[in-house]
């Protein structure tokens, strides 16, 4: 997927200024953080489990080589054709082959945010294939001119109900319908035709069981089963770092996973498939391929950013952000938004590609709170600030005023002129008022806000003084 | 017993804009028995330099800072954010120089925030303001989330007669500031804080009060801005000092 991140600024602002996209991020934000909540209520040991589920990742990401050779042994003996992708290129090249080898010309597709990473759909169209996103929000952006998603797992949670409306009033050519009910009935008549005629089906995976060789899938809308057990050939899209080593460790992941994510206890379709359809089965796959896709993952293996590897991609810590919650997804200009798209977003698209993104937070720790395996994703983002000013990637009046700010802090005297000068300026600039409105010295501030007068003496200056009267009157 | 000597960590905001809110953080100290020293080389914690990238000079305050405060039994700060910053990350960006690390960990033992000081070391069980009217509580980022600031305060304040507390929607909700990041995407910090102040502001306190002054200079600019003129906006520790 192109990459739109040096954009942020200008994207946060389009954002902020879209009446209709702040009236429906204004109604989403509540729902998935009231809903988590009550979800979290009826597990006995949240603390326990995420600790589990942190050991589980751990055990994994610390030993990523070993693992993935044991689902892959243990995939192929399933019946499985296990292959390995570099990057998003080589998934596209992949996935068209194995397309051909099938004489497939359509695809229906189940979500995967990989797919997004590697721009998959677009790959297939140019090579003459048809690619049908049939996840209700996936499909409502296809057919809106291949619009991006906005979240990882609600991809269209920017759109309203109007905007559904009118748009499948567009594209379907039928009368618009306001309810529900009837635009998903609409969708699920239009996707219907395409389960039944599609040669290949596309899925991601949520996990991959090294013990048994499977993917397992965590879904709502029955979409996902249509995908990967009507047409003869199933082909799994997911990233290197998503294997666990057993079915008793998914159960533990499974406890964390939709709660953190949409707020259920369990998701109305959860899906472990293993191998293809055997001889006294009726149906399932003839031919299953798991395409497993670095991407920049093994870089991140043993750097500072290690324990991001651990996501499970459930969406809590934007859920819970007040910078997605404000400007929505698609201002962060990748696949991945919010907290654990500023970090993933530099990893694997450039951190130069991608300036803004680790500052693109308050450090307000909600996400860090939320995370069900525990990244530190403050942390991350306070590193890959290190890493872009090492690199030297900042503006450099930003390093300069740093530096020579740093370097003040650390001569007293100086600090203390300065501090009792800049107090004195700013209560000039505020005149008889108790308020900046305009500060030219940091007008960021005073865009949407007054900048409140300082009393006009530092502390310093009071304190001394107050010691001085009292040395005199004793 | 020989009086608890206190190092009163000021912070440069509190420095530079509030002086007000350092003689209250005194005060209160004071009044609860403590020797409170002001070490008069103190500029600022490092925090901005750490969370913007520059690590060499966030090493160079902490190492600056944590000479100028291990001497006393405690240091108190009038705020969460820089509270922490001494108590969690000092240990942590001084990891590589054990020596350094070492007198890092000992200090973050001995660093508290003031409300968090005063209930749990001091225990304290009164205090001198005498503030009357509604207000409603912000909790900051930090030191709810690092520190566990969230019941000290109230605490304090449900032992002031005329103070009725008026909780708000979100209150542990971030207002938007995020240091250097309210200035970076002023726009978003805005739009971020007017929520915050729409929930004040919900709430029909006559006051908005906090634990750091970052957030309350951010909620005071965005109210004000939104036009309201009513709702006053205080540290805590003007209100339990009396001094507001």
């Amino acid at each position: 997927m192109e990459i739109k991140s040096m954009r942020f600024k200008a994207n946060a602002a389009g954002s902020l200024a879209n009446v209709v996209l702040q009236g429906n991020l204004k109604n989403a934000k509540g729902k998935f953080v009231t809903k988590r909540a009550e979800a979290l209520k009826d597990l006995d040991d949240f603390e326990g489990t995420r600790d589990a589920a942190v050991a589980i990742r751990n055990k994994v990401i610390d030993n990523l080589d070993l693992w993935l050779e044991r689902f892959e042994q243990k995939a192929q003996e399933t019946g499985a054709t296990v292959m390995w992708a570099k990057d998003g290129a080589e998934v596209c090249r992949l996935v068209t082959e194995i397309a051909r080898k099938h004489g497939v010309t359509k695809v229906t597709k189940s979500k995967s945010m990989l797919s997004e990473e590697a721009g998959l759909n677009q790959a297939l169209e140019a090579a003459g294939i048809q690619p049908v996103e049939t996840d209700l929000g996936e499909y409502i952006l296809q057919v809106d001119n291949n619009e991006p998603p906005s979240h990882i797992i609600a991809p269209a949670v920017h759109k309203s109900l109007d905007d559904v409306a009118d748009l499948f009033h567009k594209v379907h050519g039928t009368p618009r319908k306001t309810e529900i009910p009837a635009l998903t009935r609409e969708a699920r008549e239009v996707l219907r035709g395409h389960f039944l005629s599609a040669e290949m089906g596309l899925s991601g995976g949520n996990f991959l069981v090294a013990e048994t060789g499977s993917v397992a899938l965590v879904t709502n809308e029955g979409n996902g089963r249509m995908v990967t057990t009507m047409p003869k050939v199933h082909v799994v899209i997911t990233g290197i770092e998503k294997v666990i080593p057993t079915l008793e460790d998914l159960s533990t992941l499974m406890r964390l996973l939709p709660r953190s994510a949409t707020g259920q206890s369990i998701s109305n379709y959860f899906s472990i498939l293993t191998g293809v359809k055997k001889p006294d089965e009726h149906d399932g796959p003839e031919h299953l391929y798991f395409v497993l896709v670095d991407s920049g993952r093994a870089d991140v293996v043993g750097t500072d950013f290690h324990a991001m590897l651990r996501c499970i991609r459930c969406g809590a810590c934007m859920n819970h952000c007040p910078v997605y919650q404000t400007i929505g997804g698609h201002a962060y200009g990748w696949v991945y938004p919010g907290p654990m798209g500023s970090v993933l977003t530099p990893l694997y698209a450039g951190m130069e590609n991608s300036i803004d993104l680790p500052h693109a937070a308050t450090l307000c720790n909600q996400c860090g709170v939320v995370c069900p395996v525990k990244i530190p994703l403050p942390d991350l983002l306070r590193k890959l600030r290190e890493k872009q000013t090492e690199r030297g990637l900042r503006p450099l009046t930003e390093r300069i005023g740093l530096r020579l700010w740093a370097w003040v802090a650390q001569r007293p005297k100086l600090y203390a002129l300065g501090a009792s000068l800049g107090a004195r300026y700013l209560k000039w600039l505020a005149g008889d008022a108790d308020r900046i409105r305009l500060l030219s010295t940091a007008p960021e501030w005073t865009l949407g806000r007054d900048f409140p007068a300082p009393q006009g003496k530092t502390f310093r200056e009071l304190y001394a003084a107050r010691q001085k009267t009292a040395k005199e009157s004793t | 017993m020989a009086r608890v000597r206190v190092g009163l960590f000021v912070t440069c905001l509190v420095d530079l804009m509030r002086p007000r809110i350092g003689f209250a953080a005194l005060k209160l100290l004071e009044t609860a028995g403590c020797e409170v020293i002001v070490p008069e080389s103190q500029t600022c914690c490092g925090q901005p330099a750490w969370n913007s990238g520059d690590a060499p000079g966030a090493v160079a305050l902490a190492k600056k800072t944590i000479a100028e405060f291990e001497g006393f039994d405690y240091v108190v700060s009038p705020s969460g954010s820089c509270g922490d910053h001494i108590r969690t990350e000092y240990p942590t960006l001084l990891a590589a120089e054990p020596e350094w690390r070492d007198r890092a960990t000992a200090l973050a033992s001995r660093t508290y925030e003031l409300t968090d000081f005063l209930v749990t070391v001091l225990k304290v069980g009164s205090v001198p303001g005498d503030h009357e009217g509604s207000i409603t509580y912000h909790d900051s980022c930090t030191g709810l989330r690092s520190m566990g600031i969230k019941q000290q305060p109230r605490a304090l304040l449900a032992t002031m007669k005329g103070v009725e507390l008026r909780e708000m929607n979100g209150c542990e909700e971030c207002c938007g500031f995020g240091g250097t990041f309210s200035v970076k995407f002023g726009e978003v910090s805005a739009a971020i804080a007017e929520r915050k102040c729409d929930n004040v502001l919900a709430s029909g306190a006559r006051a908005v009060v906090g634990g750091d002054l970052g957030c309350l200079l951010n909620i005071e600019g965005k109210l004000r801005r939104m036009g309201d003129e009513n709702t006053k906006v205080l540290h805590v520790a003007e209100i339990l000092a009396g001094d507001a």
